[in-house]
């Protein structure tokens, strides 16, 4: 298995090697932005992946109170952690891209805000992770935390969108030249394999610190239950 | 244990009964409980009435003696007086139940989680929201605003972004109370979580206190609504497992 994710990982960095030709040489630039337009090869997929893992983070949130296991819980750690690191690097591109476009670093606009809000809520999320010692109790607390911040979603978009808009309204692939929407595309896959290799990596880790938290015997690995601390009360 | 536990709850009757309680029952027994508990340790509430009228008079110095600009944000200023100081209530809310491990002795009544919930929730709330009407007159007089489209709209205003503070604050005050550097987690917890709800409370305060012309109003009372009824909702659905052992 160590295999496959170290394969995907190569895979990653060399689309990521060859995408960066394609974004800064091969693909035309935009007609009104010109060359900086070119940073939304990046900035975008980074986003999405970000958005991809939260999406995982709830998923295995939910998992996790319908049926205890370490591995979702390590999942949904990873997969935090993986996400609120793209986000990070996401927003920071798009702040770089927006000081010679719009003239500012940060601007108000529901799409940024709304970011910003999920990237202090899912530090929080960690936070809580790091503060809660008992990994049964952290488990369910950061599943329940996850569900209730994933759920604000919505809400936070259409909060902020009564605000007066300023980001860029998403271009479809009809209006665009084709061989920018393969570039993003290529970077999109790029960065999908580098998340499942990050995600996949951390998730190894999260599963070791479970299992040296607990001490688990080497048989339970495979089914990984939480039924050893029950079965011991 | 039964006995003890109950007579905490200042009933002797729930474990004599030995049937578990119905929800609006064990609702109304908590939330009895809770407000006991206040009443009785006035100077916190004292403390916490003191705390925030603290706050808005802070506020007023850290951005000068701007008078047009105190009079524009006074609906920013007592939202952010009521969240500061809803994080002390919040905390002190599950702290008495952690203090003698009373929190254990409730999970052993045959009273619905669900009840603790709603109980503790509607608690908070309702001390919020006492203590915003008891702000109101301070922040009319301090910052010199009039109440344009009258009390009944600011009222349900406060009320509905008690509501919508306390709902998810006590979730995170169960989960924080018990993890280490709680003081510092349920805010870090909370108010990501809560910018939609403070969004549109001070601007549906700010409506209220300088008029309507656009009509607003409804929508940013919409918006609380449905935050309400999400953060209830999910508050009754896993609060059970946030306390369970």
């Amino acid at each position: 298995m160590n295999r496959v994710r170290w394969a995907i990982f190569i895979v990653a960095v060399a689309m990521l090697g060859v995408g960066a030709w394609l974004a800064l040489a091969w693909a035309p630039p935009d007609r009104e932005m010109g060359d900086v337009q070119r940073i939304m090869y990046v900035h975008v997929p980074q986003v999405w992946m970000a958005l991809l893992a939260a999406t995982l983070n709830f998923g295995c949130s939910v998992a996790y109170l319908f049926k205890k296991s370490w591995k979702t819980d390590a999942l949904a750690e990873a997969s935090a952690e993986v996400g609120v690191l793209f986000g990070a690097v996401g927003i920071s591109l798009g702040s770089i891209w927006g000081r010679p476009t719009w003239g500012v670093w940060w601007a108000w606009d529901p799409r940024l805000t709304t970011a910003a809000i999920l990237l202090v809520a899912y530090a929080g999320y960690l936070a809580l992770r790091r503060f809660v010692e008992d990994p049964e109790r952290r488990a369910v607390w950061s599943a329940v935390t996850a569900i209730v911040a994933y759920v604000d979603v919505p809400l936070i978009w259409y909060s902020v969108q009564w605000w007066r808009s300023l980001h860029q309204v998403q271009s479809s692939p009809k209006t665009v030249d084709p061989q920018m929407t393969l570039v993003l595309r290529w970077h999109a896959f790029a960065f999908l394999g580098l998340l499942i290799f990050f995600i996949w990596s951390r998730y190894q880790i999260a599963m070791a610190a479970r299992k040296h938290e607990l001490a688990m015997p080497a048989e339970l690995d495979e089914g990984a239950r939480i039924q050893t601390s029950q079965a011991a009360r | 244990m039964q006995a003890t536990a109950a007579s905490a709850l200042g009933t002797n009757r729930i474990a004599l009964s030995a049937t578990r309680v119905g929800l609006l029952r064990g609702l109304a027994l908590v939330l009895t409980k809770d407000m006991l508990i206040e009443w009785r340790t006035r100077a916190r509430l004292n403390a916490l009435v003191i705390f925030a009228f603290g706050t808005l008079l802070i506020f007023s110095f850290a951005l000068g003696p701007d008078t047009q600009l105190l009079q524009r944000n006074a609906g920013g200023y007592l939202w952010l007086a009521l969240l500061f100081a809803s994080l002390m209530a919040l905390g002190e809310s599950f702290r008495i139940e952690r203090e003698n491990s009373a929190l254990e002795g409730l999970r052993l009544l045959p009273v619905d989680p669900r009840a603790l919930f709603l109980g503790k929730a509607l608690g908070n709330a309702a001390v919020l929201i006492g203590l915003a009407f008891v702000l109101v007159p301070v922040m009319v007089g301090l910052f010199g605003v009039s109440i344009s489209l009258g009390f009944g709209p600011l009222a349900l205003t406060l009320i509905l972004g008690c509501l919508a503070i306390s709902a998810p604050g006590t979730l995170y005050s169960a989960v924080a109370s018990n993890a280490r550097a709680r003081d510092v987690l349920l805010p870090l917890l909370l108010f990501p979580l809560i910018i939609p709800a403070l969004l549109a409370a001070v601007k549906a305060t700010s409506v209220v206190l300088q008029g309507d012309p656009m009509s607003q109003l409804r929508s940013w009372f919409g918006l609380l609504v449905g935050f309400n009824l999400v953060y209830w909702g999910l508050g009754v659905a896993l609060f059970p497992q946030v306390v369970e052992e």
